[in-house]
Order: structure tokens, then sequence, then C-alpha cells
């Protein structure tokens, strides 16, 4: 269920590149449990932001907590509190499917018994159990994709940053990988994707979207699409970013 | 025009292609429209002369791709699905390279590129490595342009570009269509089908249809209705229990419900949902999209010989 508790809070957000600003005066809220949609055009700022919020860049001023903690001082703690998968790398192709859960498991300094309890419940759940012995690197994109995922929440974060996960992902996995995360937001999980399909920003509760470096539009899909007179995302999508 | 026949290629135990055969008519603007690992790269390095098939043949405007290889690169531009430009040199560098390296120039074949470079222009003394994802998808084409091919193979040109430079991108294409440029394009992107003349529909190494975008929806086989709810998740795990159902996938706000032809109407699906306790909803039939087409033909059971 989703709250009015936030569990992002972005404030003035300003991240200046020598005199090129990439986010321009950011505010916004994410509420735990919530599928937030960040969607903008190649270079609006998206990825700016998200490194922002998953502690891995130190913005120029604003005031931000993500899962409570500040942006500016408490980097670490944030770290242990969030998942994140991207679209470009997301596991270790030269390590078995066992070895890559092994691994994130111990960088997110989970306790073996518990590793190994959602190991068995992840691979039945992703029906990979036959495959915890194959490389990475053997798996089709889609399978990939999901195994991300699964890892990417398997410390049980607050908020998972997902950074255009089912880019290239056939139709059918593509929907696969969206039941598990409507599967994620009911374990509580709150979170924060983005993505080039429109028909997927109609999944999410709320959509932002970026335009040079600002927020221009931040509602529910079907508040956005009353809004800006369009029959879908696409079209909302289209005005606003063209 | 491209004559691909019987083209097959592994590598190692993966099968990338099977006997995959189709042909491009001369300024068709044909789509190849698949997942990642599908075997569009493949096809295309095959063409492209970049890689050897293990057997079938295919000629570009009448030239082998693997005997007359030399001869096809002279008059094929191709656009890698990775940028594959060089980042240290300018925006003009690339293009004075490409140009030089075919024995052009850029004045000489301007009037191809204009409408692309032109948008980049203001650019041109940037380094390609510091440019904006859809720039250097302009750059690239503008690149693979400038030799004044026949024929143009695009890898996955929209990849990871936004929803506006996507649209763009396949206005030029249109133009150079229009021009008389054959284009073989591939794209992860289902709804980019219908901006093509033709398409072929490619899954594990096997063409699964070939035929215009329109006829490919007008011939789907099944009943297809779209199902309104305020529960997406609830109501498509209770459609995943009505009685010989075929697939039932959510499409934006809304969800697809496939049944064989015939058996269901508006009211029994109605009252099937009603029965399981959904009140807020309606159905209606509707017309299929191309990734219904898609979803349809990856269900059904490869046949093996």
């Amino acid at each position: 269920m989703i709250s009015r508790e936030p569990v992002i809070t972005v404030k003035n957000m300003v991240k200046k590149f020598g005199d090129f600003v990439a986010n321009d005066n950011l505010n916004f809220e994410v509420y735990k449990g919530e599928i937030f949609g960040f969607l903008g055009a190649n270079g609006a700022g998206k990825t700016t932001a998200i490194r922002i919020l998953c502690g891995l860049s130190i913005p120029t001023s604003g005031d931000m907590t993500v899962a409570g903690y500040d942006v500016f001082r408490q980097t670490e703690q944030i770290k242990k509190n969030i998942g994140y998968m991207s679209q470009k790398f997301s596991l270790y192709e030269d390590l078995t499917v066992y070895q890559n859960i092994r691994f994130y498991g111990g960088v997110y300094g989970m306790k073996i018994s518990e590793r190994k309890a959602r190991t068995t419940e992840m691979l039945d759940r992703l029906g990979l159990t036959a495959y915890e012995n194959r490389k990475i690197g053997d798996l089709p994109l889609g399978w990939k994709q999901k195994l991300a995922f699964s890892i990417a929440i398997l410390h049980n974060p607050k908020i998972v940053f997902l950074d255009e996960p089912t880019g290239g992902v056939d139709p059918i996995t593509r929907r696969q990988f969206w039941n598990l995360i409507y599967e994620a937001v009911e374990k509580g999980i709150t979170v924060f994707v983005t993505t080039h399909y429109m028909d997927e920003a109609e999944y999410c509760d709320r959509v932002s979207i970026m335009a040079d470096g600002r927020i221009v539009a931040l509602d529910t899909p079907e508040k956005l699409k009353e809004q800006y007179n369009a029959a879908n995302m696409d079209e909302v999508f289209l005005k606003i970013a063209r | 025009m491209i004559e691909v026949i019987d083209i097959h290629k592994r590598y190692g135990d993966i099968v990338a292609l099977e006997k995959v055969s189709l042909s491009v008519k001369k300024a068709e603007l044909f789509g190849l429209i698949g997942p990642d690992g599908a075997g569009k790269t493949s096809l295309m390095r095959i063409l492209m002369s970049l890689l050897l098939p293990d057997g079938g043949s295919a000629t570009m405007n009448g030239l082998d791709v693997v005997s007359d290889y030399k001869k096809v690169r002279l008059i094929t531009g191709y656009m890698p699905g990775r940028f594959s430009l060089y980042p240290d040199l300018t925006v003009e560098e690339n293009l004075k390279f490409f140009a030089t390296v075919f024995g052009t120039t850029i004045q000489e074949n301007y009037h191809l590129i204009k409408d692309i470079y032109q948008q980049i222009e203001p650019f041109k003394t940037r380094r390609a490595g510091k440019l904006s994802g859809g720039m250097k998808q302009k750059l690239a084409l503008s690149c693979a342009l400038i030799h004044k091919p026949e024929i143009l193979i695009l890898d996955e040109p929209t990849t990871g570009v936004d929803a506006v430079s996507r649209k763009e991108f396949w206005e030029m294409l249109k133009r150079l269509k229009d021009m008389g440029i054959t284009i073989l394009v591939s794209t992860p992107y289902m709804d980019e089908a219908s901006l093509c003349d033709r398409i072929a529909l490619i899954q594990q190494g096997t063409l699964m249809s070939v035929a215009t975008p329109q006829a490919m929806i007008k011939s789907f086989p099944e009943d297809l209705w779209t199902v309104r709810t305020r529960k997406i998740y609830n109501t498509s795990k209770l459609l995943e229990n009505l009685p010989s159902m075929i697939s039932v996938n959510s499409f934006g706000q809304v969800l697809h419900l496939v049944t064989p032809k015939g058996i269901y109407n508006i009211g029994s699906i109605q009252q099937f949902l009603i029965l399981k306790g959904e009140t807020e909803i309606s159905v209606e039939p509707a017309a299929a999209t191309i990734e219904d087409v898609f979803i349809l033909l990856m269900n059904i059971p490869k046949e093996r010989p």
C-alpha cells in the first residue's frame, strides 16, 4: 500500500559540472511502497540525479535524504539500505549464478544462513535452480535481468533503483520482470525506475518527467494524461519533451 | 535489394541463425524486430561481410556477401549496435575520415546527410565521445551515409534512445528511403514496427513471420480483448484461470486477453470476472498490435523436423 511517508526527499537539489547545470533545482518526494517512474530524454539529467540518490555523487547544493539518511554525510548508510540495478552492468559474466549471489550477499554483509535461505527461495521463484552453476554470460538477457533484479533486492533494501532494467528484453520477459517488481512492492520495497518504454510508464504509481535538468511534470499517469489531453504516456512524453 | 537464402550460423552449441531466408526490395524500409539474442546482429554482420555464415548465401544488389565482399562494402552503409566512431576525434573529423576512406568528400555527398548533419553541425568541433546519445546516433548515421551507399544496414539505432529522438530518427529513415536507399533496420521496440514497409519477427534465430505490419495485425488468428480494471495485477491473475485462454498481458494501463477464436464474447468474459469478485471492469474487443502478434508467435512451441 502506498503511504504518504516519504522514503526519498529531494529539496532544491542542484548539481553542476563546471558551468553546466545537470540538475537545476529538483524538488520531489518518493513515498514508501510506491513505484516511482523517473523519465526524461537522453541527457536530461536522470543519471546524475540517480547517482546522487545512490550516494555515488555529492550534489552541489540542496537538502536530500534517502531512507532517512543525508546524501552529503551518510552515503555509506544509504548504500546499505538501497539496491541498484542497471541495464548496462548488472552481474559478473564470468561468475556462475551461485557465485554472483554469494558475492553480492557478501558485499551487503548478509548472514550466511540468511543468504542461503533467500538464495534457495529466489532460484526456485525464478525457475533457475537447475542453472545455479551456469556462468552468467551463458544466460539469455531476459534471465540475467530477472536474476539481477532479484539479487538487487536480496538484502531486502528499503528502496531499489532500476536504471532501464528492461532495455532490449523480449515482450514476454519484460512483463515477467514487471511482475517481479510488483512482488517486491508487496514486500514493502519502494521502486525507483527509469525506462524508455512508455507502456511501462503506465505501470508506475507516479511518474516524473525531466527535461534540461528540471522536473517538468510529476503526477500519476492518469492525471498526466488528463492534464496533457493525451491518450497514453507516449503522447504525454512527446508533448513535454519535444 | 537484399536476398538471403537459408543462412545459418552457430556459435558452438548455440544456434544464432537457423535457415533464415528473406528478401528486401529496392528502396524498401525493412524492419527486423526481435529481442536481444534473437540473431539480428549476426544476420547483419553476415550481410556486411564481417562474419562468415556456416551455410546458405546472401547477396546485396546482386553481389555475394562472401565472394564479392569488397564490392559489398563499397555500396553499403553500416551502423553497428555499439557506438563505433572515434571518440577522440571531433564530429567533423569523424565524418571526414569516413568520407576519405571511401574516396569521397563531405561536400560531394552533403545533400544526403544535410538534414541530419545540420542538427549536430553546431557541435562539429566537439569530440564524438562527448556527445549525448541522440547526437552520437545522428553522427553515426551521417558517417554511414557519407559515401552514398545503395543499402543501409542499421543495427538497433534507437536502443536506449529516448522517445523523442527515436521519433525524429524514424522520420530521417523515411526521407532516406524516399531517396531510393534500401534500408534494413533492427529494433527491439515493437511500436517502431508500424513505421516499416515490411517487417520480420525474429526470435531464437528463426523468422517467425514476414509481412507488412498492417497484414500482420490483420491476420491475428485469435480473439483479442482489452480489459480495463482498477487492479491490473489482480485481474490478470484471475484471467489466467479463464478456461482455454491463450494469454493475458498488461499493455500500459489495460490488459490484453487472447482467447481462441469464437469461444468468448464480452458478456461471458465479464461474467467470469464478476463471479470471481471483480466488479469494476470493462471488456471490449481490440485490434492487435505487433507486440500482440509477437507474443502469440513466441508462445507457439517451435516445430522441429
